[in-house]
């Protein structure tokens, strides 16, 4: 059964192939665009009935009940329908080329997911079906200190390199527990254990790097220092591809996203990030964040949590669905995320059980996948919210999210339309056609190659035992795999 | 949580709801009454329109009455759900509840023996009445589930081709013996797929292999089959019919006599198109009864499900395409396909902690064309029907097992409370590990600085 894995929650794995579904043509850019006659959840300034939004150059020009379209604007009518803020997802996997762990070594802070975005992973259209417009892609959490992380805007159909949400900052996965203690599975033969096992060998690993990064960073500025005041006599600090993150972590130039589950583990993090003084940006799944919800919004991290999964495995067995609620009320900003590609596309139903578990305000549980999300990735001034001046980044609800109900009728991100509902429906035959008249291609034509090579064919005559059998698929990729060795 | 609960007790029973409403881990209430009755309710019972107002009447564990007029019995313990709405209790006919306690903790995990043939073995042996994935579940609405051995779900590995026998029970009670609605209510099967690519453990990747190999394997595990159930008609036949001296006792031929006697069904999962029409044949010539489990392209084969009359237990509608070229939204979409093509089907949840969202699943089907009508029926009637367990759940009539939720609206909406829960004709509680953790850390004074 090909149910999603949470066994190990190291990461999730796409178990499709890459392919193409309907590719949407999104309206031009430059074109304006006016959504009328919706509610549009705004998040910040509260929600307006009968309101319209005008789009142009892919920013939000106006939010109002008396926008206007211009002329040459393309009209949305939302007529019933909901507008809310694309939903920013802090916790994704999706996008990525290949393995997302790094499992080797104990400190990956050298690998980074930019180096393997793949723009036709399918997940990225599954994931605008849900309304997704932004997601963190994270590596996994087999280290205590992982790979590089990067914000992306799901803009399916474009190359690799327009993935990337320009401007938002860099960061880096840490990983506390029982995924980089590699206490949940069996380890294959062969291959040796690795170092740390423990809640103390985490953190040892964690400083040690620290502390390593620490010296590198004072040869490097030493370097800097004395070559700014004149000396010639210098050879620059060899470039260290492992700690320069991690310096950057204590220059306060990039984030940490730190995989968490246990409140113990939690506040060792924050020991230590007081200790060579950076900041924990965000936790992340953070089950048992609230345990310690005050000394979380002491230390300024966000938390970025599941709605109610629990007992996966063991430091998942005290995880309650009133995690996300009980944190935003000691002061906490709080997400919710999907950690999936599947779980991703009902994030509006994830963030709306923080009202029954707890009772958060609707407002306040939408900001749990859109404004809240945005603070923790620092790009809250471009969206999380309807506003002027913000990306045009929306989901457009044929009820209000918050409902089981509910169902996406069109995504837009920079004002482009990347998922329309109707229009996938529409493609629909026309792409079934085409698939069973290539199936009906191949089929004539393995049948005609079969035909002659039946013996009949050629009466009197052997059949050519040295004959070449068509290569395979598999014949195919054992001659490229063993050309690579 | 602000309607207060609106009960109408004597001193004795009040005492003993104080009792029941203050344990931490509530297993199950105390005999605090044997008849009950919930008035003023929105009562849909499933069994003709909804009443307006009326009354359920619970005597003995059972449905005494329901109705618009029913008079209240002197001595009854009298539930005021003005405002509310009663519905039958949720059924989530494949889980591993009691069977898996923390997925990644192997101790606490007994879903899957050894083995590939292993028909003797019945869940309900090793179901932990006390395990706290049962008052969480319940807490949703859930009253009773089906725990299924060696059925793969979110949280646990689906492993062996005869797996055990399914088990439906109530979710409460002090011992199996107290929850047990049917310790046999099928045979699992986990159809041995043909599967080129597998997922691989301890390099976490896909690896492949040729179609070639592939099909070898299938064929020997459908010849292993084919041998045991055989085997079984033999020993049936020997049983009855040779010498009692020589008859030698076979636990598992033993247990899949009343398969192959077509008294059990098997309960066949299968997700793949051309799996579940290879198990429709191959059932179809065994003779045997089969229910399709999880059955992700149950849709592709709509007309032989139809034709055959196999009924479908479907996966989460939260999961993504079987195939790349699939219709994005295919499982969400994929019940209200079913039911338009006439095909009984159910919800579930096929998981442990992820009971809870049945209701959800459901909800979401009803998003994508599934009449709400017919999504209540999928999560609270129609698995009792298709287990033969509906002369005891599945609607609320007289003379069937009380096992009723009350909630304060639509019970398919994420944000519904139950408030108020009935398991074998008991007051149940709602409290679980969850809520007890929530009231203890929400009390956490602030740390001093």
């Amino acid at each position: 059964m090909k149910f999603r894995i949470l066994l190990a929650l190291l990461l999730i794995v796409t178990l499709r192939p890459d392919c193409v579904r309907a590719q949407s043509s999104g309206a031009p850019a430059n074109n304006p665009i006016l959504i009328q006659n919706a509610t549009i959840l705004t998040i910040t300034h509260g929600n307006i009935e009968h309101g319209s939004i005008l789009i142009r150059d892919g920013k939000i020009a106006a939010v109002g009940t008396d926008a206007k379209a211009p002329d040459g604007a393309t009209v949305i009518d939302a007529r019933g329908q909901y507008v809310m803020p694309g939903i920013i997802d802090c916790h994704s996997h999706i996008a990525v080329d290949g393995s997302v762990n790094e499992g080797s070594v104990s400190v990956s802070s050298m690998a980074n997911i930019a180096d393997v975005l793949n723009p036709d992973d399918i997940s990225i259209y599954d994931d605008l079906s849900g309304g997704v417009t932004t997601a963190n892609i994270l590596h996994g959490s087999a280290n205590p200190i992982g790979g590089q992380t990067i914000v992306i805007k799901l803009r399916w159909g474009k190359p690799a390199s327009e993935l990337p949400f320009q401007g938002a900052f860099p960061g880096i996965k840490f990983a506390l527990g029982e995924n980089p203690k590699r206490s949940n599975f069996t380890l294959p033969p062969g291959v040796e254990a690795r170092y740390p096992a423990t809640r103390m060998g985490v953190e040892e690993t964690i400083r040690e790097a620290f502390i390593e990064a620490r010296q590198y960073k004072k040869q490097r500025d030493d370097y800097n220092r004395k070559k700014a005041a004149g000396d010639q006599n210098l050879l620059p600090p060899r470039r260290n591809e492992k700690l320069e993150p991690l310096v950057e972590v204590m220059e306060g130039k990039r984030y940490v996203h730190a995989h968490c589950y246990r409140a113990d583990e939690i506040l060792m993090l924050l020991r230590v990030a007081n200790e060579f003084g950076f900041k924990v940006r965000t936790f992340q799944h953070v089950l048992e964040g609230y345990k310690i919800a005050d000394e979380i919004a002491a230390s300024g991290a966000g938390g970025s949590t599941f709605s109610d999964w629990w007992a996966y495995k063991m430091e998942a067995f005290d995880a309650i669905p009133y995690n996300a609620t009980l944190m935003t009320e000691r002061g906490v900003v709080v997400s919710v995320n999907s950690d999936d590609a599947e779980e991703a596309r009902h994030l509006n139903q994830e963030a709306a059980k923080s009202m029954k578990y707890g009772g958060l305000s609707a407002n306040d549980a939408l900001k749990l996948v859109t404004l809240n999300p945005a603070i923790q990735l620092g790009i809250d001034n471009r969206v999380g919210s309807i506003e002027v001046g913000k990306d045009a980044d929306l989901a457009i609800f044929n009820r209000n999210p918050l409902s089981v109900y509910a169902v996406v009728q069109k995504t837009l991100i920079d004002g482009e339309i990347y998922f329309d509902r109707d229009k996938d429906i529409a493609a629909r035959p026309a792409l079934e056609k085409e698939k069973q008249d290539l199936l009906a291609k191949e089929k004539k034509a393995s049948e005609e190659k079969k035909a002659s090579e039946k013996p009949e064919a050629n009466p009197g005559k052997k059949p050519d035992q040295k004959k070449k059998r068509p290569p395979s698929v598999e014949n195919g990729a054992a001659a490229v795999v063993g050309g690579g060795r | 949580m602000n309607r207060a609960l609106r009960i109408r007790p004597t001193a004795y029973q009040a005492m003993a709801f104080i009792l029941v409403f203050s344990m931490a881990f509530p297993l199950w209430p105390q005999r605090v009454a044997s008849v009950y009755a919930i008035k003023n309710a929105k009562i849909y019972t499933l069994a003709g329109p909804a009443i307006e107002k009326g009354v359920v009447l619970i005597r003995d564990g059972k449905i005494a009455a329901v109705g618009a007029d029913i008079a209240v019995p002197d001595g009854a313990q009298v539930v005021d759900a003005a405002g509310l709405e009663v519905y039958p209790g949720m059924f989530d006919p494949v889980t591993q509840i009691g069977l898996n306690e923390v997925g990644a903790v192997g101790a606490t995990v007994d879903t899957t023996e050894l083995g590939d043939f292993n028909p003797e073995l019945i869940a309900a042996t090793a179901v932990n009445p006390a395990s706290a994935h049962i008052p969480v579940a319940r807490a949703s609405g859930i009253t009773e589930v089906i725990s299924a051995p060696g059925v793969g779900g979110f949280d646990s590995q689906s492993s062996g081709i005869i797996t055990g026998q399914a088990s439906a029970f109530n979710l409460a009670g002090w011992t199996m013996e107290d929850m047990q609605i049917n310790r046999s209510v099928a045979m699992v099967l986990n159809w041995p797929s043909i599967q080129t690519s597998t997922f691989d453990f301890s390099t976490f990747s896909m690896k492949e292999k040729p179609y070639a190999d592939a099909k070898k394997e299938y064929d020997k595990s459908i010849n292993q089959l084919s041998d045991w159930l055989t085997r079984a008609r033999h020993y049936a036949q020997a049983k009855e019919k040779g010498s009692p001296d020589l008859f030698v006792r076979d636990l598992k031929l033993e247990a899949l006599v009343p398969v192959v006697q077509g008294k059990l069904p098997v309960l066949v999962v299968a997700d793949e198109a051309r799996d579940i029409r290879n198990a429709i044949d191959f059932c179809g010539k065994q003779n045997i009864k089969m229910i399709l489990a999880s059955g992700a392209e149950s849709w592709k084969v709509k007309d032989l499900l139809k034709e055959k009359k196999i009924p479908v237990i479907l996966g989460p509608t939260e999961r993504l395409p079987e195939q790349e070229d699939t219709a994005y939204d295919k499982p969400m979409t994929q019940p209200s396909e079913l039911n338009a093509a006439g095909i009984q089907f159910a919800f579930s949840s096929f998981g442990t902690s992820f009971s809870r969202r049945l209701p959800q699943y459901a909800g979401t089907a009803v998003g994508y064309g599934l009449s709400h009508e017919e999504a209540l029926k999928a999560v609270m009637l129609n698995a009792a029907q298709i287990f033969g367990l509906a002369d005891q759940l599945g609607t609320i009539e007289p003379g069937k097992l009380a096992n009723l939720i009350v909630t304060n609206g639509d019970p398919l909406e994420i944000q519904t409370e139950v408030r108020y829960l009935f398991i074998k004709g008991q007051l149940t509680s709602t409290d679980n590990r969850h809520k007890d953790l929530y009231e203890q850390y929400r009390k956490r004074p602030a740390p001093a600085r």
